[in-house]
């Protein structure tokens, strides 16, 4: 398996290499799950055939290592059969959704605001940078402070930093007891009710409005779930796992039909901007889905005005860019951290900002 | 150690900079003779010492900018400094420099209950923040043992860890968002207003960067619950690899303690004299177990792990409950540091992280360098997340012994990496360990540090000659580690 990821890594620094010296832009395809989301890309298509079994899983470490060509899928399995998961609970969008498109796209579900995000989890990876060169930052220790984070840089990066050929992430024990708990009450009210109770220590693990119910996951011990299920009160949702599993991936109704769907990150308890169109409330108020037709720069603005951004997540107007504006500083910043990384600008490029 | 700094020779004319600064700066806001420069000489790794230039103390991010902005068109550099508490030489001088110290941004700006975050400016001292959120029921996580004094900014800069960030996480976990001005002037935010932020995770780059990536002026941290109900198990060991085993066992049965902590015997008659925690002090080791939670939870799981302790060897379990028991626990581990302090007239404290299963095979190697170097080592471990603080006893008066103690902390630290582990958990690299990253590190992945800097800071005037070796100066060590014996891609430049 080593030696196999090994020549295959080798492969693929070669021709990244090859790449950069002729100046030819890539366009890095791994299993395609995603590939929805983001500007589109300049470059010839690279496929990124990589192992696709290369898991190390040490639960008493909380650590696994796991080849960027692993099914998200198996890497859940195998972490499964050892008493523990991704805390994260990353989005798949498909049975095919590798683990080097989660280090990519850097998404987290619905666990979020109370375990961390995938890029709070990630220790450490094994890249090609756009010079062909195969690097090793962080590592499989939960501590380490020495030289820059370059791993976490990777999380959200789209595949404009680098190819991700291997990634160790901290893992956490599966709770013994999951419940959730689903209340009437329209969106604002949710928020303040959201405030409040995350305010107070409860082991909260998700937290989500949608279709005029405020839905409430506890987690942990039997005896701590009991305590909580008793303290929040509400009514038992049966099938609980299904409706955070439906919200993560996407497949409630809400996220049917054509209509623009946009992601916003705000502050948790900030009030609903004035916008048209229909939300969707995750992350106890701090991701916050919009289907809207309404203007990017309207919608852009409103999100702003408290304090977030917005990413036109699905659909929309092609000519748009999906990622909100940075200001002039900090986008002249970016050009030269992409730049440090790849300076031929060959690796996807224009699929963060053009 | 030697130093590199010395290398960095820009040639400003000085008098024409210190009255430049003096313009932008307050009143009093510019030190240059030597008596009020010497406070700041060194910062916690005080074996180094050297005074700046000058000291410039600002008071708004209006005046950091100007200062940045006249040393970057001058080519000075320019090292930043929080508290000084600082424990890898990060902060220290540079003769030609001027050390920018960030003491009088002490304001917490905005506490914000409702989205459960503070932003405070960088001169706030870490317990500051969680003394001022109190009343509302919240604290911030991160709790460096330094924590009265050491700054939100500097454990920004260094990534700071505590006793509780097994289950809380590290700083880079618990800030949202910072402010920060680039080596050119100009002002950046990096994160968001709510849980990650637009474009690249530049603050994740920027946590831990050590002051070399740009000077923060503002920090936004996450707050959470206070816990409902705290308990504290101590478990003494005579066999430093029961104790071992005892931790994986803890993890294993899917507990996640808020602190795992381990101390050997030396530390724990050290601690023991100093603060009278009443440790078992014929221990071999023990082990601090701090789980929260509701009330029902920790009963739960206080059963579950002294059984769990019991059966791993432990030859005594203990259990506080309530809150003066618990400090005291606590109090002997949070004072590991000073106890050693007063037991040798000098002590070196060394920050390695270790895959936890490798824990008893690094103990033994301890031991035996311990012997070889004829230099007493105590040791002090976050046991949960496998950082190591071996606290290397020496007498700085004895010709050659802090040098002794210095190859014997640098073998420790290349010891951490051959079983799997890092140089630094927490400390950073700052001058103390530049020479163990050339171990650590391939040049390829140096370059691409060096390629990172230079994005940030063109001229390289933040803290040059820290946190990153040059590959000069690797290569010279002879400690350049190279792949295969081959320098991938011989063809292309290297810098
Ligand atoms: C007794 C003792 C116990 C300790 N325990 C712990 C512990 O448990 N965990 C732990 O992680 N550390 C610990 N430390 C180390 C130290 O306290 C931390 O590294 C702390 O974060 C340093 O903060 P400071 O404000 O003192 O920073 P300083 O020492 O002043 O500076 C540290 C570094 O940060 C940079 N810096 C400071 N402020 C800024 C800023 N505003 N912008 C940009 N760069 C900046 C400096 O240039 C320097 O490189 C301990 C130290 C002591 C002395």
């Amino acid at each position: 398996m080593e030696a196999a990821l090994n020549e295959a890594e080798q492969r693929l620094a070669e021709a990244v290499h090859a790449a950069h010296v002729a100046a030819r832009p890539l366009r890095l395809l791994g299993s395609g799950s995603k590939s929805f989301y983001g500007n589109p890309v300049e470059g010839d298509d690279f496929p990124l055939t990589l192992p696709t079994d290369s898991i190390r899983h040490q639960p008493s470490e909380l650590v696994v290592t796991v080849g960027a060509g692993t099914r998200l899928a198996d890497l859940e399995t195998v972490l499964a059969e050892g008493g523990q998961m991704l805390p994260f609970e990353p989005p798949h969008f498909g049975p095919r959704a590798s683990v080097g498109g989660l280090v990519a796209c850097g998404f987290s579900g619905p666990a979020r605001p109370f375990s961390g995000s995938a890029r709070d989890h990630l220790l450490g990876c094994r890249i090609i940078n756009g010079s062909g060169r195969i690097l090793h930052f962080g590592g499989e220790v939960m501590k380490n402070v020495a030289g820059y984070d370059i791993s976490r840089l990777m999380c959200a990066s789209l595949g404009t930093l680098g190819v991700i050929l291997e990634a160790s992430f901290k893992v956490l024990p599966i709770p013994a007891a999951q419940h959730t708990l689903r209340r009437p009450m329209d969106a604002k009210q949710a928020l303040l009710e959201i405030a409040t109770l995350t305010r107070s220590p409860l082991p909260l693990s998700a937290a989500a409005h949608y279709a005029g119910h405020l839905y409430l996951r506890v987690s942990g011990s039997e005896s701590g779930v009991q305590a909580a299920v008793t303290e929040i009160g509400g009514e038992t949702l049966e099938d609980g796992i299904q409706f955070w599993s439906d919200l993560r991936e996407q497949r409630l109704a809400f996220f049917d039909g054509e209509r623009p769907l946009w992601r916003l990150s705000v502050p948790p308890a900030s009030a609903l901007p004035d916008l048209p169109g229909d939300w969707l409330l995750d992350w106890a108020g701090a991701q916050r889905w919009l289907r809207s037709s309404a203007d990017a720069t309207q919608i852009r603005a409103a999100t702003e005005a408290v304090g977030g951004h917005a990413t036109l997540f699905r659909g929309g107007d092609d000519s748009l860019n999906v990622f909100h504006p940075l200001p002039d500083n900090l986008l002249a910043l970016h050009r030269r951290v992409k730049q440090s990384f790849d300076p031929a600008g060959i690796l996807n490029r224009g699929a963060l900002y053009p | 150690m030697s130093d590199e700094s010395s290398d960095f020779k820009p040639s400003p004319d000085t008098r024409l900079a210190l009255g430049q600064l003096q313009m932008v700066l307050p009143e009093g806001g510019l030190l240059i003779d030597a008596e009020s420069l010497r406070p700041y000489e060194c910062d916690g790794l005080s074996a180094y010492r050297r005074l700046p230039l000058a000291v410039a103390l600002p008071e708004t991010v209006d005046q950091v900018q100007g200062v940045m902005r006249i040393c970057h068109r001058l080519g000075i550099p320019v090292v930043a400094r929080g508290a000084g508490t600082g424990l890898s030489g990060g902060a220290l001088p540079l003769e030609n420099g001027i050390l920018l110290s960030l003491a009088r941004f002490n304001r917490i700006v905005e506490i914000d209950a409702a989205n459960r975050r503070a932003r405070v400016q960088p001169g706030v001292r870490n317990l500051a923040i969680s003394e001022a959120v109190a009343p509302l029921g919240l604290y911030y996580a991160p709790d460096p043992s330094s924590q009265i004094a050491c700054s939100i900014g500097g454990n920004v800069a260094e990534n700071s860890g505590g006793v509780h960030c097994l289950k809380y996480g590290l700083t880079v976990h618990n800030v949202q968002q910072v402010e920060m001005i680039t080596a050119e002037g100009e002002q950046l935010l990096l994160g968001g207003g709510g849980l990650d932020g637009p474009g690249y995770d530049l603050l994740a780059l920027v946590t831990g960067s050590e002051g070399l990536l740009g000077v923060i002026t503002e920090v936004t941290v996450k707050l959470l619950p206070r816990p409902a109900h705290v308990s504290v198990l101590l478990a003494a060991f005579d066999d430093i690899e029961a104790a071992g085993n005892a931790v994986a066992g803890i993890i294993a049965a899917g507990i996640v303690p808020a602190g795992l902590e381990m101390m050997d015997n030396p530390s724990i008659r050290a601690a023991e004299d100093f603060v009278h925690a009443g440790y078992p002090v014929d221990a071999t080791a023990i082990l601090l177990c701090e789980l929260d939670g509701s009330e029902a939870e920790v009963a739960a799981q206080v059963e579950q792990v002294s059984a769990l302790l019991q059966r791993a060897g432990a030859g005594e379990v203990r259990t506080a409950s309530d809150t003066d028991e618990r400090q005291r626990f606590w109090a002997g581990r949070k004072a590991a540091f000073p106890a050693v302090g007063r037991i040798s007239p000098d002590y070196y404290c060394m920050d390695g992280t270790i895959p936890r299963h490798r824990l008893a095979e690094i103990l033994s190697r301890i031991a035996n360098l311990s012997d070889e170097y004829g230099l007493r080592v105590a040791n002090v471990f976050h046991a949960g997340d496998g950082n190591l603080h071996p606290l290397i006893l020496y007498d700085a008066n004895r010709p050659g012994e802090l040098e002794r103690a210095e190859q014997l902390g640098a073998r420790i630290l290349e010891a951490s990496v051959e079983v799997g582990g890092s140089i630094t958990g927490e400390h950073g690299v700052g001058i103390e360990k530049i020479d163990q990253m050339c171990v650590q590190f391939n040049s390829d992945e140096l370059a691409q540090f060096h390629a990172v800097k230079a994005a940030f800071d063109t001229k390289g005037i933040l803290n040059p000659g820290k946190a990153v070796p040059t590959l000069h100066r690797c290569a010279e060590l002879g400690a350049m580690h190279v792949h295969k014996g081959e320098l991938p891609f011989p063809e292309l430049e290297r810098f």
